[in-house]
């Protein structure tokens, strides 16, 4: 049953996604361009999303399991630190440089664009920099604490 | 600034909003998950992998998200205008990846489920990489 839900949210997801205008770059980056002739569409998309998102997560957080009896994985980190705020930047940098964010991203490559696949592939590439640049700094923090 | 009229789809955006909306919650209620898309694929990516049958459920949903679409309604969705040229793409794919991980989230998980939860710590988020997106969409059209 989980595994069909996964499934089904990922479809609906990917449907909201092509729905918005969110997977045509042009749109996006028509949104992000407040200095020429704006496109404020992407306001209504995160408008919509968070007004049903409010009703759903008011009972989410009420809860201790999920319907299917699975645990409330609810994010429980509130720090706001410079990882937060440096990695939103460096996303949003290359957000604004090809108007895909990562949902679009892999919806449109589904769609048989090779830029779309291309772009998805260099991202793959970004998260597994990240990993290692993550083991690197946690082995120099940990050679640092070895007197 | 000026308003494009002509691009303008409030009603479309509205609707394809509210099925992110939907499918944010059906998540997290059915499942107790929160749908962010970054870490749905980052975690796949671990040197430890544990619980990757759902992220790949998940994504292969996604995949089949237009074929599905433009069976059920043909011609519904307009092509992508994809403009940036290839180094661009690789550079940007770059930033993307690595800045969803090292800030925690993207769009999907700061942007709808975060600002959702009234998460102050995804209001940030989703403030800096708007503003960046502001910027860099700044710096290529208007200064170059």
């Amino acid at each position: 049953m989980h595994r069909f839900i996964e499934f089904l949210v990922g479809l609906l997801f990917g449907w909201g996604l092509l729905i918005a205008g969110m997977t045509d770059p042009a749109k996006v980056i028509g949104f992000l361009d407040l200095a020429g002739a704006w496109d404020p569409s992407l306001a209504f998309v995160m408008g919509g999303g968070i007004l049903v998102g409010l009703f759903g997560f008011t009972i989410a957080k009420k809860r201790t399991t999920s319907f299917l009896g699975s645990a409330m994985r609810l994010p429980t980190s509130n720090d706001i630190d410079r990882r937060l705020v440096l990695g939103s930047l460096v996303f949003g940098a290359g957000w604004g440089l090809a108007g895909f964010c990562p949902g679009p991203g892999i919806v449109s490559m589904g769609a048989g664009e090779s830029k779309a696949a291309l772009f998805v592939a260099a991202m793959v590439g970004g998260m597994l920099l990240y990993e290692a640049l993550d083991r690197w700094s946690k082995a120099a923090a940990n050679a640092r604490a070895i007197p | 600034m000026t308003i494009a009229w002509t691009e303008f789809t409030p009603w479309s955006a509205l609707a394809g909003g509210v099925l992110l909306g939907i499918a944010s919650v059906i998540f997290i209620l059915v499942n107790g998950r929160v749908l962010g898309i970054s870490g749905i694929l980052g975690g796949l990516l671990l040197p430890k992998r544990t619980d990757t049958s759902w992220r790949v459920f998940f994504l292969l949903g996604m995949v089949l998200a237009p074929a599905t679409l433009s069976l059920v309604a043909p011609g519904l969705v307009p092509a992508p205008r994809i403009e940036a040229g290839n180094a661009a793409i690789v550079v940007a794919g770059l930033l993307v990846g690595l800045g969803t991980r090292y800030g925690s989230g993207c769009t999907s998980g700061h942007g709808v489920c975060g600002l959702s939860r009234l998460s102050p710590r995804s209001l940030v988020a989703t403030l800096a990489f708007m503003a960046s997106g502001f910027a860099i969409v700044y710096v290529v059209r208007h200064l170059f």
